[in-house]
């Protein structure tokens, strides 16, 4: 199942819409790592509300999708980790190491804004 | 056991399938809802491991009764390479694929009870069970 990337302003938003498959995971980290360029993007969020399960597969494609993304220039939220995947998560032993997140999309898109704020290209 | 769900696994696909059904059959015997995320998540991580070393296996899922307990058991058995050293795959952070080497002991850590029996060149049996605790009824 594809994840549709919406642009907004400045950023992309990509919101994921049911369980993902591995191969779906890699090709959201290949769409948006080449969109940020496509789109001269200064801000990525990725929505996962709807995933139920992040397991060690899913969590290392984010952290990676999410270097890949700062190597291109822009920045990586990753926004609505549900409280029962995120005590899954830290039971595992997985981590999300040096990738913002935020609680939705709402506090991803002002996370993203103090980030990117002062900077001469925006506006 | 009547209640038994077999789940072929060839491919990444059927780990999504194998979790969502695990998911559901959990979900019947009254789980709860935090519970129900770590066994999909312990069958993901299991059903990877066949993917990834074996290729070819099935999980299967059924319902065990211990004494007064009840609760799900997952059985995911291939017959690929085996793992020669499980003391050593069992340890956080040991991977001989391209995993992060959390799979096994973090299925473990996930469920109640964490069985496995390997043969190298034979296949590999892991069995994992999770009891429904008494508070969530």
């Amino acid at each position: 199942m594809l994840v549709p990337i919406l642009k907004q302003g400045d950023y992309l938003i990509a919101s994921v819409q049911s369980e993902l498959s591995d191969a779906d995971l890699l090709k959201l980290r290949d769409d948006l790592v080449s969109r940020v360029g496509e789109f001269r993007s200064r801000g990525v969020i990725v929505d996962v509300t709807i995933l139920d399960v992040m397991d060690s597969f899913a969590t290392r494609t984010l952290r990676s999708m999410a270097h890949m993304i700062t190597l291109r220039g822009a920045k990586t939220v990753i926004v609505g980790i549900q409280p029962e995947v995120a005590f899954s998560m830290v039971q595992l032993g997985l981590k999300l190491e040096n990738v913002a997140t935020a609680l939705d999309l709402e506090e991803g898109m002002a996370l993203l804004d103090r980030q990117t704020k002062g900077d001469t290209r925006r506006g | 056991m009547a209640d038994e769900n077999c789940i072929p696994i060839n491919s990444e696909v059927d780990i999504v399938t194998a979790r969502q059904k695990g998911r559901e059959m959990a979900a019947k015997l009254g789980f709860s809802s935090t519970e129900l995320t770590l066994i999909a998540t312990a069958i993901s991580e299991i059903a990877r491991n066949i993917v990834e070393y074996a290729r070819d296996g099935e999980i299967s899922l059924s319902i065990g009764q211990q004494g007064d307990k009840r609760g799900i058991v997952v059985i995911g058995c291939d017959n690929g390479p085996g793992i020669p050293n499980i003391k050593l795959a069992m340890q956080d952070g040991y991977s001989t694929g391209k995993s992060l080497g959390l799979g096994l002991p973090g299925a473990k850590r996930l469920m109640d009870e964490f069985e496995i029996v390997s043969e190298v060149g034979k296949g590999t049996k892991v069995t994992m069970k999770k009891w429904v605790q008494n508070h969530a009824r």
